[in-house]
């Protein structure tokens, strides 16, 4: 499980830094963030929920299946937008409302 | 250039280790009762920190309208097949509702009905808006005046003397700096213990795992090296789940009511039984009969249910819906493969942790433990870990107030405790020569687990030979672990990590050796004594004594019996 941090989005704001719960994400030499033990990444998603400018994106490990799409989000007020791009660059977006209780 | 660490000494009435969800509750209730001072030391940020960080699908731990405390305790003892503390699950399961309410007053989303009660989902669980459920509880206690959150500080040995606790170092994860703590109380809210048995994916996604891979057990193995009593540790916990992602089971198996089945097609969940234990068993044996793999049959369900899965899997664990939709099919298109996980050692699931009286008092004075490391109360899950946060706080309050016993620690015993644990960490950070990594250890005692102490590999099967292998094997692995090295603090983090986790290892083995009987499959497994017998109707304890585990079988304690310390 591991994330991926786009270079030229990540503005070095260190946000991600702070709430990693294994303190995985680090400050590089030039500022910006990077996963310091990709390996040791719980998958919890924490750090793109927090990234404002989309840098951050989740896919799963080819040893668990994936085939790499990237998971991000965009929050706006309640409203989360989870945008999943497929390699071929095809766009899945689910929208959830965080005052809306899970029907599960 | 030789490597040096700066000490930083810091003061406090209570110490509350972890700042996860019981440790952020107790720390909330303090604020509540009185004007102590507190610090949480928390090893990442207190913001996503512990279980609840992506999320939780439901409140699985309520007493829904119609039932009573008295049931819960009932359902919680017969998943554990007796081995429960009825005392400390009454206390608990009286608080769930009142817990429930203040995290509902502090934001939590909680699904309600046309007359506003909240809607059930079975017998126990309320349906919630669980991602944020952490945000909620570090704002609050970021709110809070006069309390010290020491973030990525990651704490690393109580200070302890006549069985009196006095406070706990730590390291910074980051910075250089060693930590004394001294507090009149301590709240140990640590979690429990992953990675101590080779996981599913052992490889890149070796974290892709059901339990927060950075509990690794410090409050277990603090305890323990202290001398604190333990309860349980062979009672391990072993989830069923989604393969690959290990993703929840519950919500597609409550949700939509999807049933457990085999390669066939047949519905085999009935065949072994319905307990916690039994639905992994049942899985393990259809696979090992040639009937795998098993699945959480979805075919057939409705793409509006495929849509609300996606969405409470989002809520909780992404990666999940992030497979469906990169595999092309929806669950109803496809059943979802499930398999069990890795043994883990987790005292909010299964029993195991320290043993804690009514008040969550441990047998060191003026520690207390909530959560996932205190023992003897199974099935708590995220409201009953907030009401032992709750008890263990009012608890330490109680303490603090009578507190007149600074004098038997002088300073000098200090500095020279100071100085030893400085020498020790600058060894580390200092060390040169060291053969093996952190993560070849961490790979041994893996593999060793898995194979001599009822992992995967096994079928989570052993007997009493495998089990002194596995002894043999981890001493010898805790004697190449003196000689690591650590290039930052991150990495010492990560050297302080692996021993702790050989400690609990131990400690597993030496309470599977003990309990001679098999009274949960899978869960502890023994194939010399594969059945369940009355004569283990008790607990296996155990506390450390001159460097040797000693066990300790000790009486259930029934309903209406209170247990208390001697001390």
């Amino acid at each position: 499980m591991s994330i991926a941090i786009n270079k030229t989005k990540c503005v070095g704001c260190k946000k991600c830094l702070s709430v990693c719960p294994g303190s995985l994400l680090k400050e590089g030499e030039n500022g910006k963030a990077f996963i310091k033990y990709p390996k040791d990444c719980w998958g919890c998603s924490s750090c793109i929920k927090e990234c404002e400018f989309k840098a951050i994106s989740l896919y799963l490990g080819a040893d668990i299946g994936g085939r790499g799409s990237k998971l991000t989000t965009d929050n706006k007020g309640d409203i989360v937008h989870w945008v999943i791009e497929e390699k071929s660059g095809e766009m899945h977006i689910i929208d959830v409302n965080r005052k809306d209780s899970n029907k599960y | 250039m030789k490597k040096e660490i700066k000490i930083k000494q810091l003061i406090t009435d209570v110490l509350i280790i972890g700042g996860g969800t019981a440790g952020c509750y107790s720390a909330l209730t303090i604020k509540d009762n009185s004007s102590a001072s507190i610090i949480i030391a928390e090893k990442a940020n207190i913001k996503r920190s512990g279980c609840l960080a992506a999320g939780v699908n439901a409140i699985n731990a309520y007493i829904v309208k119609g039932r009573t405390p008295d049931d819960y305790v009932d359902y919680a003892k017969n998943d554990a097949d007796n081995i429960v503390r009825e005392d400390l699950l009454f206390t608990m399961s009286q608080g769930l509702n009142r817990v429930t309410k203040k995290l509902e007053d502090m934001g939590l989303v909680i699904l309600k009905d046309e007359n506003g009660e909240y809607v059930a989902r079975g017998n126990r669980n309320i349906k919630i808006n669980g991602e944020n459920i952490k945000l909620i509880l570090s704002d609050a206690v970021n709110n809070l005046k006069d309390v010290t959150v020491l973030n990525q500080v990651n704490i690393i040995d109580f200070i302890v003397k006549d069985k009196k606790i006095f406070g706990a170092f730590g390291i910074g994860v980051n910075d250089n700096v060693l930590y004394e703590i001294r507090a009149k109380s301590v709240i140990c809210a640590t979690g429990g213990a992953s990675g101590l048995y080779k996981p599913n994916n052992p490889g890149f996604s070796r974290h892709k795992m059901w339990y927060p891979p950075f509990n690794t057990g410090a409050g277990y193995a603090m305890g323990i090296r202290a001398g604190a009593e333990m309860t349980t540790f062979e009672m391990r916990f072993i989830a069923l789940r989604c393969k690959d992602t290990i993703a929840p089971t519950g919500t597609i198996a409550q949700g939509v009511g999807a049933s457990q089945i085999n390669s066939n097609g047949e519905i085999y969940e009935k065949k072994y039984g319905i307990k916690t234990s039994e639905r992994v068993y049942g899985t393990v044996k259809e696979n090992q009969e040639g009937r795998g793999p098993c699945y959480l049959r979805t075919e057939g369900i409705t793409p509006k249910q495929d849509e609300e899965l996606k969405k409470a899997y989002l809520n909780m664990a992404p990666s999940q819906t992030l497979k469906w939709i990169e595999s092309g099919k929806n669950p109803s298109e496809q059943n979802v493969e499930i398999e069990g996980t890795e043994p883990y050692i987790v005292g909010g699931h299964t029993a195991s942790g320290y043993w804690i009286d009514t008040k969550r008092a441990t047998t060191i004075k003026g520690l207390y433990a909530a959560g996932d490391v205190a023992g003897g109360c199974p099935q708590k899950y995220v409201t009953g870990a907030l009401v032992e946060g709750e008890i263990a706080a009012e608890s330490a309050l109680d303490y603090i107030a009578n507190y007149k016993d600074s004098y038997l620690f002088s300073e000098l015993e200090e500095s020279l405790l100071i100085n030893v644990k400085k020498k020790e960490i600058e060894t580390i950070l200092n060390y040169e020569d060291s053969t093996f990594t952190v993560e070849q250890l961490e790979e041994a005692m893996q593999k060793v687990m898995d194979s001599y102490a009822g992992g995967i590999g096994n079928n989570y099967q052993f007997n009493g030979k495998q089990l002194n292998l596995a002894d043999e094997k981890i001493d010898q692995i805790i004697k190449l672990s003196e000689e690591l090295s650590a290039k930052d603090m991150h990495e010492l983090m990560f050297v302080y990590e692996l021993k702790e986790r050989l400690i609990v290892c131990k400690t597993v083995i030496a309470h599977l050796r003990a309990r001679k009987e098999t009274r949960w499959h899978s869960f502890a497994e023994n194939l010399d004594y594969p059945n369940k017998s009355d004569e283990w109707l008790k607990y296996v304890n155990s506390k450390l004594v001159d460097d040797k585990i000693q066990i300790i079988f000790r009486e259930l304690v029934g309903r209406g019996e209170t247990y208390e310390h001697s001390y």
